[in-house]
């Protein structure tokens, strides 16, 4: 596999299939690991993390599932590239930064990336679409059980997988659902929903997670907790919560449709109207009108167009992709000229 | 419209910053508007905010000195802790323990694992709760001055130890 094979292919997380997928669009398990007295990523020298480096390396490529998978140092490749693996959500933005000594492992259908030499020495994740954390988890822990056989993991009896924030020290673990909830934000019940959760141990982020906004209505919720409480505790939490806003926005979108069916039927099809025939249109204008047309195919308003087109436009009309795309850099007016026409085309398909 | 900090290329990125209730609008071109996203970025972090829990969770009656000033495997000081917001190493958590314990009882509402270990160190780790749990048993038994019984969990310890090596 190579990276510039990636543009050609969707990913697993983007096919909009899945349980509860049109409103869980994915789902995803993040798992932080180190290894014992090395020191952690932003501790360790030059040579220590070139170590951490090749034997997590040589660890994951003898697993084998992960035998085909795509190793990336990120110094070897150009910015572009970077910016294109964190909007398909491969890397997080922290990881491009200071790209020496930093590595990815994408698996096939981008299913799995493990990052090396992030905040911690190796982050497993796993990504689904739709709601479906539990195969999600069973795939992270597959993993982590060969990985934990070749590598000597830090790992405390009492405090559990040792990480370089106290965050994140227990468990490692992280679960986290994206959700498209376009009606709770139109009847303005978003904060009061973020409030209510972050009392209860989870968190809510935008679309790229740490300090991002929330753009195009979607929001990831997330557990906070990692350490007194086993795996699949927490993930059942998370899940009974997740299941509760997912009902709220099932009963905001039925409530919308039934009493301002006309407002919602406008707002739908100008969005679809402006995506179909917009010769200049910008990221931010793109995302909230795809939001749009996304909730019209959800609730059966608009017919022609599938889920998953729209969900492949979501990623397809970012910087990064449009510039790989047309295989040049682009300005962001040339951008702006060139996702308008990308729309068009989309839209025109059958 | 012209970028508002070079004064050159055309402003493309529209920022609203607010200091002291004062709002203040920038328009930037995307070079200029990325250098100030980075500042934006550095002036808080989450390691800023865990930082500061440090000082407040060392319990009372313990001196700074109590916690031990540098960990022997990284060589990370209490203070690089304090300021940077993250351990050095796995070893770190021992070294300053006295520190940690409080801390992630504030994060994550407890300080003891019960999720998943690696399967290597279960092993280990239940013989070990085994052989704690037969020595309390004996205690007991020696108090209630069963002595039969406790002859039978001695050699059920002394096996277990044999077996741990």
């Amino acid at each position: 596999m190579e990276l510039n094979e990636l543009i050609r292919k969707s990913c697993e997380w983007l096919r909009g299939t899945g349980p509860n997928s049109d409103i869980v669009t994915s789902s995803r398990i993040r798992l932080a690991r180190n290894l014992n007295k090395i020191p952690f990523v932003h501790w360790a020298n030059k040579r220590q993390e070139e170590e951490v480096l090749n034997t997590a390396k040589n660890a994951i490529q003898q697993i084998p599932f992960l035998k085909d998978s795509l190793f990336l140092r990120l110094n070897t490749i150009n910015p572009l590239d970077r910016q294109f693996l964190i909007e398909r959500h491969l890397i997080s933005y922290e990881h491009a930064q200071n790209p020496d000594h930093k590595a990815v492992i994408i698996g096939e259908k981008e299913i799995i990336s493990i990052m090396i030499n992030e905040e911690d020495h190796l982050r497993i994740q796993v990504m689904h679409s739709g709601f479906n954390m539990q195969d999600a988890w069973k795939f992270a822990d597959r993993i982590d059980k060969e990985l934990e056989i070749k590598l000597e993991y830090a790992f405390s009896p009492e405090w559990g997988y040792l990480t370089a924030c106290p965050t994140n020290t227990g468990t490692g673990l992280r679960g986290s659902c994206m959700l498209h909830l376009p009606c709770l934000v139109m009847t303005k019940q978003m904060g009061k929903i973020i409030h209510a959760i972050s009392k209860l141990g989870l968190t809510v982020r935008g679309l790229y997670g740490e300090g991002t906004e929330a753009s195009g209505n979607f929001f990831q919720i997330s557990n906070q907790v990692t350490l007194g409480q086993k795996e699949d505790i927490i993930l059942d939490n998370l899940e009974r919560i997740i299941k509760q806003v997912l009902e709220h926005e099932q009963g905001a979108r039925k409530s919308l449709f039934e009493q301002n069916k006309a407002i919602l039927q406008d707002q739908i099809w100008r969005s679809y109207g402006t995506l179909k025939n917009a010769h200049i249109i910008t990221t931010d204008e793109t995302v909230e009108l795809l939001s749009s047309v996304r909730l019209g195919i959800d609730i059966g308003i608009i017919k022609d167009i599938t889920r998953q087109t729209i969900n492949e436009l979501f990623l397809l009309i970012q910087p990064a992709h449009l510039q790989k795309l047309e295989g040049k850099i682009l300005n962001s007016n040339e951008r702006d000229l060139r996702r308008a026409a990308l729309i068009r085309e989309r839209f025109k398909k059958k | 419209m012209l970028c508002d900090i070079c004064g050159k290329n055309e402003a493309t990125v529209h920022f609203t910053e607010m200091i002291n209730d004062q709002i203040t609008e920038l328009h930037l071109c995307e070079e200029c508007a990325r250098e100030k996203g980075a500042q934006v970025e550095q002036q808080f972090s989450l390691s800023d905010l865990l930082a500061g829990l440090v000082d407040f969770t060392i319990p009372e009656g313990t001196t700074i000195s109590d916690v031990k000033m540098k960990c022997p495997n990284c060589k990370l000081t209490y203070e690089d802790f304090k300021r940077i917001g993250r351990l050095g190493c796995s070893e770190c958590y021992s070294t300053f323990r006295v520190a940690l314990e409080p801390l992630l009882k504030n994060i994550h509402g407890s300080t003891r694992h019960i999720g998943k270990s690696p399967q290597k160190v279960a092993k280990v780790f239940k013989a070990k709760s085994q052989i704690e749990e037969l020595k309390d048993k004996l205690r007991k038994a020696i108090q209630m001055e069963e002595y039969e019984e406790a002859a039978k969990l001695r050699d059920m310890i002394r096996e277990l130890e044999k077996q741990q090596g």
